[in-house]
């Protein structure tokens, strides 16, 4: 069984999806590059977000990544931010009562893409 | 950069541009009012080439089987042949009813179509302008068991559409229209859940649609209705919406005024705040939220914060380009 299987596929990402951009949005140091998008599209890029870190079915690439987040970098995204998203993710898994070692792969997939992500 | 190929000419798309601009750009019209993948009165079909799969959000199945899509949202990723998609059979004549002013600023229009049109209440319809090409949309107020579309017309300072409707356009008179779509209503997947409705201005009038269905449709958890505008004279069925309150003990009624004082039962403050305070616990809630597209999307988020869940959120923001 895959890890994204493991965890329950879609209704997990469902269940989190809302937990963790509730998270995200509170956490002033990180909201600011979510502002001015409209939430609901926003709600299915949390999604694509968690399906990928879940290991679930994307058909994204390190290079859509790279592309999709380079106005952000531009903008200042960096490693902390980085580790903002990580925690927020950890705690939104911990609060679905997800196991520590579930947890561990779902991190280390999301750090995978780091270099990446923040256009290193 | 990807081509976009009509009637037989090439065009480029820039990068992030949606075929819609592009089109515009190289003076190809294209019928279009919201401009943000609403109305769908944009929508076109791939002759040749897929377009992505975000254009064609909210396309009935048998649109996307043919490979409509909505241009304006359609950042094309690889080169296309579009040709216009022709709605001349969706249009059908309307005869104006009646008209009458609920407020200095907002009038009731009552339309019978040609034919009658299948909708739930709360969805809205696209009209036609004098001009015969200026498309624009406006909620359905009526319920579909009703023998009449109503619809709630603000008047837009300079505003095309809005003030033909408010001016030009009498009872007897027929109108263009088109519909209905949208996914603003009710639907009775639970009918225990409690329910909170803010309406800005004309956004009362999907909402007044949709209470009224939920009503009917035995409805049982509790119903909160918030209507919101500058001062009270931009309010409007203040009594309609009272006498449901009566007459149904689950639902009730607060009218809100940024300026002035509110009319009985109602709050002084911004529609917002009102909403902050008296919910600062939305888990469990579904919530509707219609009119000005820049508060309904802070509203939005706000309620989301609150503990909505974003699937239990229907909004109808009244974009306009
Ligand atoms: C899904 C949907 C449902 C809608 N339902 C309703 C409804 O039930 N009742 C209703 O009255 N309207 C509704 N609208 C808005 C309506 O479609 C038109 O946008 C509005 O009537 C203005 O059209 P117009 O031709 O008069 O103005 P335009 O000629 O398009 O605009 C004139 C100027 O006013 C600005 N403008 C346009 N609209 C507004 C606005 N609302 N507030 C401030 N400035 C504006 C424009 O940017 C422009 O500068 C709805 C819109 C959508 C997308
Ligand atoms: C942890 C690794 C990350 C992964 C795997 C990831 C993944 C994604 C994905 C799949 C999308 C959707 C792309 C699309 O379909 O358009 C996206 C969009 C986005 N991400 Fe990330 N992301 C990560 C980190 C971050 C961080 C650290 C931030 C900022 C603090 C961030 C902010 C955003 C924003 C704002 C968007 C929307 C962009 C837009 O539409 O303007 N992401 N991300
Ligand atoms: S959906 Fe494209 S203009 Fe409204």
């Amino acid at each position: 069984m895959s890890l994204y299987e493991e965890l329950g596929g879609e209704a997990s990402v469902n269940a989190a999806v809302d937990i963790f951009y509730r998270r995200v949005l509170s956490d002033a140091y990180v909201a600011s590059f979510f502002e001015g998008v409209d939430m609901e599209k926003q709600a299915g890029k949390q999604k694509a977000f968690l399906t990928m870190v879940f290991g679930g079915p994307n058909n994204y690439t390190g290079l859509d990544m790279r592309e999709g987040h380079k106005h952000l970098v531009d903008k200042g995204l960096n490693d902390s931010h980085y580790e903002h998203i990580l925690a927020h993710l950890r705690s939104t898994l911990a609060e679905l009562g997800v196991g520590n070692d579930k947890i561990q792969e779902v991190i280390s997939i999301a750090d995978s893409v780091r270099t990446d992500i923040l256009n290193k | 950069m990807a081509m976009i190929t009509y009637k037989g000419e090439s065009y480029t798309c820039e990068k992030d541009e949606t075929v819609l601009v592009c089109l515009l750009r190289h003076k190809v019209f294209v019928p279009n009012a919201c401009q943000s993948g609403v109305c769908q009165s944009c929508m076109m079909k791939a002759v040749q080439g897929t377009p992505p799969k975000v254009a064609q959000t909210g396309l009935k199945d048998t649109l996307v089987a043919q490979h409509h899509f909505l241009a304006c949202i359609c950042k094309p990723e690889e080169d296309l042949e579009v040709s216009l998609y022709d709605s001349s059979k969706d249009w059908m004549l309307a005869e104006v009813l009646e008209k009458s002013l609920l407020n200095e600023s907002v009038v009731r229009l009552r339309l019978k179509p040609q034919h009658k049109i299948d909708y739930m209440a709360g969805q809205f319809i696209n009209i036609k302008g004098q001009d015969g090409t200026s498309i624009r949309s406006y909620s359905l107020a009526s319920l579909p068991t009703e023998d009449y579309l109503e619809l709630h017309i603000k008047r837009v300072p300079d505003g095309l559409v809005s003030n033909y409707l408010h001016d030009i356009v009498a009872v007897g008179d027929s109108l263009s229209i088109m519909g209905a779509t949208g996914d603003c209503f009710y639907t009775n997947r639970d009918q225990a859940q409690p329910l909170l409705m803010i309406g800005v201005g004309t956004g009362l009038a999907p909402l007044y649609g949709v209470i009224r269905d939920a009503l009917a449709k035995d409805h049982t958890g509790s119903i909160h209705v918030y209507h919101g505008s500058l001062a009270t004279p931009g309010l409007y069925y203040i009594d309609e919406l009272r006498n449901l309150a009566n007459e149904h003990e689950s639902l009730s009624y607060t009218p809100c005024v940024l300026h002035g004082d509110a009319p009985e039962g109602g709050q002084q403050g911004d529609i917002q705040s009102v909403v902050r305070t008296d919910f600062p616990d939305l888990k469990g809630y579904r919530v509707y939220i219609c009119g000005d597209p820049q508060i309904v999307d802070s509203i939005k988020k706000q309620c989301f914060m609150s503990g909505a869940s974003m699937a239990d959120i229907y909004s109808d923001p009244f974009d306009f380009s």
